[in-house]
This record gives C-alpha cells, structure tokens and sequence, in this order.
C-alpha cells in the first residue's frame, strides 16, 4: 500500500503489531510504520466492530487508536515508534481512557 | 538534521517554567513567527506542539530533510526551514510532542482575566502553565468528505498521504486514486508523482458553476504570485495522470478495505479498482479551543466555515487570547506568517515591552505584505467551494459521525423529532460525543440540520465544545500537581463531555 522512499530508511526500529516483528524507521509514527508494513486496518469500531485504520494522520481523527504496550486508546499517528514496542489492535470500545482507568 | 540549533528545546515538561509571558500553541508558521517576535522584544515565551520538530502542516519534518524531500516536495516546502531555524535561534522555550488540551482564565482583585492556565501533556506526563497571554496558532483541519465507504480502510485524506510523505518518506503504491477539489488537491498529486507514485486517476469533484462565478475574481488572481504556481501544478499534473473533471458522485467500495471507487461524470457511471482513495475538498479551522473558550465566532459563507472574530493584532473576544494563522481563516502560508509575526508584536505592546506607537509603526509593513499576500484568494475560495452534494450527504446511509457510525438519514429524522442544534443532536444521537469531539463531523452536521430546517448555518452554530478539548488519561490528571479544585474542574469536565458508556457504546 505504501512504500518508503529509499532515502528514508535510516535508522532501523524494530517492534511488534499484534506479536509480529516489524521494522520500522526511527522517527515513524506507530501510524506511518504499520502503513508502511502493509498494515491498513489498526482496530474495530465499539459500534458495528468494523475495521478503521489511520485517516487524518495529524491527530484530529481518532481513526489510528491502538494499545501500545498495554494501554488502550493511543493515537498511532501522534506516538513515534519505540524498539521493543508491543502495539496491538484496538477491538471495540474506546471505553474512554478515563472510564478504563489508564 | 537539527545539530546545533535545538538550544531551546526542553526535554521534558517538568523543565519547563510555571510562568510565562507569552504561551503560543502550535509550531506552524504563524505560531512560530508569534513566538520568535514576541522572544525578540524580551518577552518569556513557551511554545507547545503536538509534533515531533517544527513546521506545522506545511512545513512538517522540514528540519529533517534532505535534498531528496527538497526535490519531493517543493522550493515553497523547503522555506519553511529558515522560519523554523530562527524560531530555535531564539530565546523561547519549545516543547515538541506536547498536546496542549485546556485553558482556564484566572481573574483578578475586580474580576478581570489577567492570564490564563494552560493545561499541557507531554509522555503520559500533565502540567499547568500559567501565561499572561496566548497565541492560538493550531491551523486547519482538512473539511470532512462524508461520502459512502469513506470509513473504509484505504481511504485517507490527502493531507494525511503528504503528511507519510514528508513524516516518513512514504509513497502510495498500487491503485492509486485522488478525488477532490482545491489547490492543495493538486499540489498533492504533483508532490506524491514526484515521488514515484503511479496515480490511477485525479477525480476533480470543482462544479461546472464555479468557474463562471469565480471569472470576476481572475484579474486580481491573475496578477497574484499563486497564478503562475497554480498553473505550473495543474499542467504538471494533466501531463502525467489522467485527470477526470466534472465528477458530481463519488463513493468507496469494498468489505472491510476499499476495493473499488464509483463515480459519476457527465452523466456516465463508472468505476476503477483501487487500493488507495485519497480525499481532499479544501482545509477548515480548527476552533476546538476558541469555541471551548467561548471566543465570538462567525459563519463564513465563502469559506464554508465557522472563523473566530479577531481584530487588526488577531486578538479574539476573549482578553489574553489571540489565533493566527489557518485557525482564524484559511489565508495560506505566507498569511499565516505574517498574521503571527503580527500577533507576537500585538503581545510585545499588551505586556509593556514596546509601546503602542512603535508597535504601529512595526505592524504596518506587516500589514501591507499581508494585503499582498491575501491577493488571490477570493478567487480560489469561489472556484473551489465544494459542492453541496458532497457536503451535505443525500444518500441517508452515508455516514456522518465516524467516531459513532450516525448517518445522514438518522440526523435528518432527529431534526424532523426536534434536535434543532448540534448540541440537541449530542443528545439525541451522540453524533460529535466520540474520541475526535465533532472534528470530522461538526460542520457536516451544522450544514444538515440547516439543510434540513431551510435555515442558514449560522443560525444552527456549531457544536458547544468543553475542555478537555483532547481526552486524557486518568493517569495523566493524577499527574497534575496543581490544586484540587483545578483537578476536580476537569474531571467535572471530563464527565460531561464523556458520559459513562456500556459495553455495546450505549449511554447509561
Ligand atoms: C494536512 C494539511 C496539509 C497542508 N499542506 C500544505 C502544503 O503542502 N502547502 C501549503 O501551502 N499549505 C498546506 N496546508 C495549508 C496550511 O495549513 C497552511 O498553509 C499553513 O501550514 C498554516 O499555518 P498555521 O501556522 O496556521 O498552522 P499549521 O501549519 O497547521 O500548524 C498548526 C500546528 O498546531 C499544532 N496543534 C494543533 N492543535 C494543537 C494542540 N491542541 N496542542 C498542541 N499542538 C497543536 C499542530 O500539530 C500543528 O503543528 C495544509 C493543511 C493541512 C491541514
Ligand atoms: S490518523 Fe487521525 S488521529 Fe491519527
């Protein structure tokens, strides 16, 4: 879907999206990564439980939410990539971070 | 690389003072110009941004380029650079990263505001900041595009495609369509085929009608610096791809991922495989803060959007609050400078470190680069106003609130029941009650329930917004170290805005 430039893969980042490895470059929005890994979807809906991923990513959409690293309701688009980050789909509910106690 | 000139860059929010002359919020052009005029003249200023460097939407990552990107995106991309290095230059405090999410007055001995509280959060981290004035320099969001399957994954707005491009280097690969109208619909399609992208087709959604009302306005657009560069884009973009005009329905197809687009164009129905649809029909204000403030806004009937009143040094009904930039009217870049540049002089005179007449006599060149800057704009604001039908649905299935899945047909049947207002709306269908808070839906709805009532929108306003105007952890609350009484105010906040839910995402 998405392929980097070849000027821009620089400083390798390596971490996880639901327990496969990734590679990302350092400086990657959790966001920008998992589109550059192919990844299109990055959670359901708490509604009808359809598939979303990132649509604005500059923050205002909430479309790219994700837990990273056990905690719910992270905009991928605005959090850079870590190495060793465990980023998983967020299923449903954005139980909003308050109500979830995060 | 920023090697050099990341001298005013804090680290970490704990660093940061309590107090501040002057706090801007946002690191595009206008709030960095506020910023680094308003350090110029002695003032302590902080400035806070939700990204990673400086730049803004234009000028994103633009302090990590290369001369590769510099080729990608444009001489007007790579200006951005020295605006960025002189506001690192300068004596202000920057705190990149950082989500600005709340402002509260504090008043003095007679009930006057003499500054305000600005709530901050940066790595799961909260603080209170307290400012004798603020510049809002937070810029535009793209207009949402409700059209059917744009929740679709695979479909992204344009913005978002430029921001992986210059962010990150990345380049759209496969089926590739661009649907749209505005300058930036074009600008898009030559950076991202300067890339290397292949793209399928451009599906110019500019009504027939515009271009005879927008005739009158060509003379002054003819004779602005935008002409030529409109031109050179447009040209450069029918050369390589096909460009198909006159589109006047759009849809996204797939089951769970876009597989096809669907359009109709002179009256003949057709549709091409896609993997990627990126949408784009112009860039609107963003007043979460001025509207959760209570700043005086007004419908603008050309730019289709509600702007906050400001006066000559951009100061807001609000005392202490000034907004620049695309966040007080969409003006472009250069605009946007120098309306910054302006509101940190405006700063300069309120806190006594210039007096009124130097200050004058400083503005006025500001101004008059501003006329000229502003040269233009009328006549794109007319050709490429979006047609009716692609923001206000017709189809009752398309949805209008992302966030809550509410369609069109469900908000028209709440204005028939009496929700005769955005905020009526909340209530009756959670339309804007979800994570983005009305972003991608408030103007949709606004122009609905007007539709639907034969009222203008003005008449219908616009969502009520509260602080928090970005929901927070609890975590992050705990983290605050100020008084109690400013903790229980934004969980009171926090719990109006954020009613409790079970788990099917229904109200208790
Ligand atoms: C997606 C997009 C792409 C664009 N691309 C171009 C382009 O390539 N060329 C062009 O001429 N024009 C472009 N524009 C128009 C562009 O917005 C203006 O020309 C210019 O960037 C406006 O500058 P500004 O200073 O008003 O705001 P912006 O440049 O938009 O800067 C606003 C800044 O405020 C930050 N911010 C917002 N809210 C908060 C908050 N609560 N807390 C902390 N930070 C916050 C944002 O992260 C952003 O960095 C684009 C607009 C959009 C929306
Ligand atoms: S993609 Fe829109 S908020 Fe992240």
């Amino acid at each position: 879907m998405f392929r980097r430039a070849p000027d821009r893969m620089r400083d390798q980042v390596t971490f996880t999206f639901d327990g496969n490895p990734i590679v990302a470059a350092a400086g990657d929005s959790v966001a920008a990564a998992l589109l550059a890994a192919g990844i299109q979807a990055c959670r359901t809906t708490p509604v009808s439980g359809a598939p979303r991923g990132p649509y604005c990513m500059m923050g205002v959409c909430f479309e790219c939410l994700v837990r990273i690293d056990g905690v719910g309701n992270r905009q991928g688009c605005l959090v850079p990539v870590r190495e060793g980050m465990k980023v998983e789909t967020q299923k449903g509910s954005y139980a909003l971070p308050a109500e979830a106690g995060q | 690389m920023m090697v050099g000139v990341e001298s005013a860059q804090i680290g970490r929010i704990d660093d940061l003072a309590g107090d501040y002359d002057v706090v801007v919020i946002g690191a595009g052009p206008s709030g960095l110009r506020a910023a680094t005029t308003a350090s110029e003249f002695g003032a302590q200023v902080l400035l806070v941004d939700e990204n990673q460097t400086p730049g803004g939407q234009i000028y994103r990552s633009v302090l990590r380029a290369q001369e590769a990107d510099r080729r990608r995106l444009g001489e007007d991309y790579w200006r951005g650079r020295a605006i960025a290095e002189a506001f690192l230059r300068s004596d202000a405090h920057y705190s990149p990263m950082t989500t600005a999410w709340s402002i509260v007055p504090f008043h003095g001995e007679s009930g006057e505001i003499i500054g305000h509280e600005v709530g901050i959060s940066a790595a799961g981290k909260t603080r209170l900041i307290r400012t004798k004035q603020i510049v809002l320099g937070t810029g535009a969001l793209e207009r949402p595009f409700p059209v059917p399957g744009w929740t679709l994954p695979g479909v992204m707005t344009a913005g978002a495609a430029q921001i992986a491009l210059k962010a990150s280097g990345l380049i759209p690969e496969g089926r590739v369509v661009i649907a749209g109208t505005g300058p930036l619909l074009y600008l898009l399609a030559a950076q991202l085929i300067d890339a290397g992208a292949t793209i399928s087709a451009v599906l110019d959604t500019t009504p027939k009608a515009n271009w005879r009302k927008a005739l009158r306005y060509l003379p002054e657009f003819l004779a602005s610096p935008y002409a030529i560069k409109g031109m050179k884009l447009l040209c450069s973009v029918l050369r390589r791809t096909k460009v198909v005009r006159w589109v006047s329905s759009l849809s996204a197809e797939g089951e769970g991922a876009l597989k096809e687009v669907v359009w109709r164009a002179n009256g003949r129905e057709q549709r091409v495989p896609a993997d990627i649809l990126l949408l784009h029909q112009g860039i609107v204000p963003n007043i979460n803060f001025s509207n959760a403030l209570g700043c005086e806004h007004e419908w603008d009937e050309r730019q289709l959007a509600f702007r906050p009143r400001v006066d000559k040094w951009y100061r807001t009904s609000v005392p202490g609050i000034a907004i620049t930039g695309d966040g007080a009217g969409i003006q472009g870049a250069e605009a946007a400078a120098l309306q910054g540049a302006l509101a940190g002089l405006g700063c300069a005179v309120r806190l006594g470190l210039i007096d009124i007449e130097s200050g004058e006599r400083r503005a006025a060149p500001l101004r008059s680069q501003l006329r000229k800057a502003s040269r233009g704009r009328a006549f794109l604001e007319v050709l490429y106003r979006p047609a009716e039908s692609f923001r206000i649905p017709q189809n009752p299935n398309t949805i209008v609130c992302r966030c809550e899945e509410i369609s069109a047909g469900q908000i028209r049947s709440s204005v028939d029941a009496g929700a005769i207002g955005p905020n009526q709306m909340k209530v009756f269908l959670r339309t804007g009650m979800g994570p983005c808070q009305g972003r991608l839906c408030g103007l949709t709805v606004t122009e609905l329930i007007a539709n639907e009532r034969g009222v203008g929108p003005n008449e219908v306003g616009y969502y009520r917004l509260r602080f928090p105007i970005k929901p927070l952890r609890l975590s992050e609350l705990a983290s605050l170290p100020q008084s109690e009484a400013a903790k229980a105010a934004v969980l009171a906040d926090l719990a109006d805005t954020h009613p409790p839910k079970n788990g099917r995402g229904e109200r208790l």
